[in-house]
């Protein structure tokens, strides 16, 4: 290590990264260039790419990137916004969250793909079905958090809403909103995991054109760079909400510290 | 005192589906009313068939988080002590995490085929990141001074390991197990109901697909009761083992 210890952190820590993927991305040629792992079963990161390349610009891959992005953000979006408001309403009351919290935390702990029989037996395998068991999934992070965030509002700040005859509302919009919002956000994050996960899961059982779809069809035709092609885009989509979030996050919530 | 409130919207919302579905003509191939799905409950419980599917879908999700969350605790403890490894590594760890593990279900299909071994793939992968992550970080959270200490008394790795790491990560370790297991169980019941045909993932897409809609929402309550037991008595031998220490971190819920 002395040899580098003239080179600042901030440069060292990327260039020690890529190395690092660089050594991964070689072993994974060696492996599949050695022939130690069938071709059906691990392609190449070189006809990887290709696939990927080739699937972007002349074959699926862009509409259908686009098809699990659009279902994903749709759902997290109306899951948020039933989250917030629903998480709000019971957040208020210490009563409303006494009655509330058990129920709330069992339907948290149930997996949200088992509601997917359900949903197909109510209303089919169409879009909207897709779409249901995203909002119905992705809404309980936020919301838990949500109520998590108005049970942690300083107890004086009621005081003062109290002695400044605060309305309900006025104290949900001024006081108890804006206290929530670091953990809204944590749990919006959560939930968009959860909401791209359940599109996948949705697509792959309904047959709806995204990714998901594609993945299951390529495996089922034993085309593997096509495969491990969608399955990194769909890391892709995990990487870029994650941290396009944790951006934002840090940005909103600047002022607290 | 205020334990019976949790019950009773529960029982206020079956007991007006109950009542919805009686007055509302009585018959449906997709919904059922509360009091058939109990009884439909006695007969999986009775007859068997759901204990072998909470056997099958209980044994791949233990197998999966005993082989992920014990891979990704040695990751974890190896990357918490080497800031040259982590450094190397955290790239590559970064593009690989955010996969969603059920974009792995194909090619786990395709691989291992139908059984337990494809879900176990799937599951393993799911928890080891959760695992390595905050192994990592409860390893570097540790009292540098043990360490010293440690090396002081010329322990090798592995003693250091064994003897310091893990006792002073303890409580860290418990809530990464309790996240892991919370995760193991969801990718288990998801790998059944989209392609592995085992479990009770398998016994609801069975009961849905045969339009027997009183055993679909007797397997769901069974799996959510799971699910919750299963957080609960995680939560509970973590009050019982760290309860002395006073730092049990109950804000993560799984």
């Amino acid at each position: 290590m002395s040899a580098f210890r003239t080179v600042p952190g901030w440069v060292m820590g990327p260039i020690m990264g890529l190395a690092g993927l660089a050594v991964f991305i070689a072993l994974w040629h060696v492996v599949t260039a050695g022939g130690l792992v069938s071709k059906a079963f691990l392609s190449s990161p070189g006809a990887t790419l290709d696939a990927l390349a080739y699937g972007l610009r002349k074959g699926d891959f862009a509409g259908q990137l686009a098809a699990t992005v659009l279902r994903m953000l749709n759902g997290w979006l109306l899951a948020s916004i039933v989250a917030i408001a629903l998480g709000s309403l019971i957040g208020i009351s210490a009563t409303a969250r006494a009655y509330l919290r058990p129920t709330l935390a069992f339907a948290r702990s149930l997996p949200a793909s088992a509601v997917i029989p359900i949903a197909i037996s109510l209303v089919g395998l169409g879009p909207g079905m897709v779409l249901g068991v995203i909002v119905f999934g992705s809404v309980w992070p936020t919301l838990l958090a949500t109520v998590q965030g108005f049970a942690n509002v300083e107890p004086r700040l009621r005081d003062v809403a109290q002695v400044l005859r605060l309305s309900r509302a006025q104290f949900v919009v001024k006081i108890g909103l804006p206290n929530a919002v670091p953990d809204i956000l944590a749990g919006m994050r959560l939930s968009l995991t959860v909401a791209l996960i359940l599109a996948v899961i949705g697509e792959m059982l309904s047959g709806q054109e995204g990714l998901g779809s594609a993945i299951l069809l390529a495996a089922r035709a034993f085309r593997a760079p096509e495969l491990y092609a969608g399955i990194a885009l769909l890391g892709l989509i995990g990487f870029v909400s994650s941290y396009g979030l944790l951006l934002v996050d840090r940005r909103v919530t600047r002022w607290r510290s | 005192m205020t334990r019976w409130r949790g019950i009773v919207v529960p029982l206020a919302l079956l007991a007006l589906a109950e009542v919805a579905f009686r007055t509302g003509g009585g018959t449906s191939d997709s919904l059922a009313p509360p009091s058939r799905a109990i009884a439909a409950l006695w007969a999986v419980l009775t007859d068997g068939s759901l204990i072998v599917g909470t056997a099958q879908t209980l044994g791949t999700m233990l197998a999966g988080l005993a082989l992920g969350g014990l891979g990704g605790l040695a990751a974890g403890i190896a990357l918490g002590f080497s800031d040259l490894l982590r450094r190397f590594t955290f790239l590559t760890i970064e593009m690989l995490r955010p996969i969603p593990s059920v974009a792995l279900l194909p090619l786990s299909l395709l691989v291992f085929g139908f059984g337990h071994r494809m879900e176990i793939a799937v599951i393993a992968f799911a928890t080891f990141w959760p695992s390595l992550i905050l192994t990592q970080s409860a390893v570097v959270q540790i009292e540098p001074r043990l360490i010293e200490v440690a090396r002081m008394l010329r322990f090798t790795r592995l003693q250091i390991a064994w003897k310091i790491v893990l006792p002073a990560a303890a409580p860290r370790l418990m809530t990464a197990l309790r996240l892991a297991a919370g995760l193991a169980l969801v990718v288990a019941v998801t790998a059944e109901i989209v392609s592995n045909p085992q479990g009770l993932g398998h016994d609801l897409m069975i009961a849905q697909e045969t339009l027997r809609p009183e055993r679909m929402f007797a397997v769901l309550f069974w799996v959510g009761l799971l699910g919750w037991g299963k957080n609960a008595a995680l939560l509970a031998l973590e009050r019982w083992l760290f309860a002395c220490r006073g730092e049990v971190d109950t804000s993560i819920a799984t």
